[in-house]
């Protein structure tokens, strides 16, 4: 059947089988390979995305549902060409190490700074419960929200990797 | 990878175009919320609907309100609204407990009460709140709407009063002034199904409990509570020795089966633990001791 929904602010039509979920839409439809297929069991939260603003784990959602919605991956975080501080605080604090699990740590942390400007640990970590991580141990997920929060201007923002580093 | 087997899919405008969706399909039709429960049962096969009707349209049934001598929580409310409002904090301090624990945040944006308690899981957390605070549930059909408790919604395992085009709508909750309300998990990590789980409200009368409910989950205990420990509660000395014998009485009740997340004498060792601190810590919170 036939879908249509904005996605990163642009609006895409595609015709698709109501049993594809959302995390495939975007990744294998659409291109967006920056959203991770993890668990497959709404467990991991390597596939969070927002929907209509809001992050729902992509992997236990059907793509028709989000059809006339708006949808808004990892892809749309860096703007101009400049980081997001959440991406900048990641890079900053070392929150990541094999990298799976950082694009839907990093959707969930960009919802939470735009709720909670200035989260204590137990905040963040309350936060990103759904968002499960095997290297880092969480202490600097933790610290690289922190250094967004704390950087939320913008302040000693870097450039943007090329394009097809950060989709590699 | 796991692929739901094929279906058709309907987006709902309506209560009453739900239900005539569901008259035309029946036993082939079930409705999705937030989806949380059917879809990974759908991606396992376990569930193989011929047909999904998405209710998320239905805006009008995500609302906590005090309605009369009740609060009315519509069917689309999700866990994130359950654990946000402050009308639930301020009279049932259970929902805040529950909520916290169930999931994690991201399935709490989608997760709603309905979904949960039609679900029907055994090892539920809202199924037990609801046992708990002696709710009851609207559920509505063509031909109007019926009050069922709250007690009496689940069959069994997988199993509700909700029938084939019907639809629930509704939870409602008796205010009860005074009342403390707790809850407490046991889970193997954060945002697991429960080891076992219990939840209470106790209303006092200076220091007799005038009135109890007791909802337990995961641990096989029928309607998702222990009346006999409600009963042997009602119109004592709310005392730690009453509240430990009750608690005992939990323990015997219950029927836990053994499987990967425990043993049944550890379940049952739960079952009377948890029932002890919940009940203990409604107390306390009914007696303005404790936030």
């Amino acid at each position: 059947m036939q879908v249509t929904m904005t996605v990163n602010g642009n609006e895409v039509t595609e015709d698709i089988e109501p049993r594809l979920l959302l995390v495939h839409f975007v990744r294998d439809v659409l291109g967006l390979t920056g959203t991770h297929w993890g668990c497959d069991t709404s467990n991991c939260g390597a596939c969070v995305l927002w929907l209509d603003d809001v992050p729902v784990k992509s992997c236990t959602t059907l793509a028709v549902m989000a059809s006339g919605r708006s949808v808004r991956t990892v892809e749309d975080l860096a703007q101009g060409g400049v980081l997001d501080p959440v991406q900048e605080g990641f890079m900053q604090e070392h929150g990541l190490q094999c990298g799976f699990c950082t694009p839907g740590m990093l959707m969930t942390a960009r919802w939470l700074l735009d709720h909670d400007a200035d989260p204590d640990e137990n905040t963040i970590r309350e936060a990103i419960a759904g968002n499960v991580c095997r290297c880092t141990g969480y202490e600097n997920i933790v610290r690289s929200i922190r250094w967004a929060a704390a950087h939320a201007d913008g302040a000693e923002q870097q450039a943007a990797p090329a394009t097809d580093e950060v989709t590699a | 990878m796991q692929v739901p087997a094929p279906f058709d899919y309907e987006r709902a405008t309506s209560v009453d175009h739900v239900l005539t969706l569901l008259a035309e399909r029946p036993g082939d039709a079930r409705i999705v919320a937030g989806g949380h429960s059917l879809l990974p049962m759908m991606k396992l096969r376990l569930a193989q609907p011929e047909m999904l009707i998405d209710i998320n349209d239905l805006t009008d049934l995500d609302y906590i309100r005090v309605d009369g001598d009740e609060i009315a929580i519509g069917a689309m409310t999700r866990h994130a609204g359950l654990l946000s409002s402050a009308l639930l904090g301020e009279h049932y301090r259970i929902f805040r407990d529950a909520e916290r624990v169930i999931a994690d945040p991201i399935v709490r944006n989608r997760g709603t009460i309905g979904g949960s308690l039609c679900q029907a899981d055994p090892s539920e957390d809202l199924s037990a709140v609801a046992s708990a605070l002696r709710a009851t549930v609207v559920i509505q059909s063509a031909t109007g709407r019926r009050t069922v408790d709250a007690r009496d919604f689940h069959q069994g395992p997988y199993e509700t009063a909700v029938g084939d085009a019907e639809m629930l709508v509704e939870v409602r909750v008796p205010i009860r002034p005074g009342a403390g309300s707790a809850y407490e998990k046991v889970e193997r990590r954060a945002g697991d199904w429960a080891v076992a789980s219990a939840g209470a409200f106790v209303q006092l009368d200076g220091d007799t409990i005038k009135d109890v409910g007791l909802g337990l989950t995961a641990v096989g205990a029928p309607h998702f509570t222990c009346v006999e420990a409600e009963e042997a509660l009602r119109g004592q000395a709310a005392s730690a020795e009453n509240v430990a014998a009750a608690a005992q009485l939990c323990h015997d009740a219950c029927q836990p089966q053994a499987d990967q997340r425990g043993p049944e004498d550890y379940k049952r060792h739960l079952a009377r633990e948890l029932s002890r601190r919940v009940l203990t810590t409604s107390i306390a919170r009914a007696r303005g001791e404790q936030s």
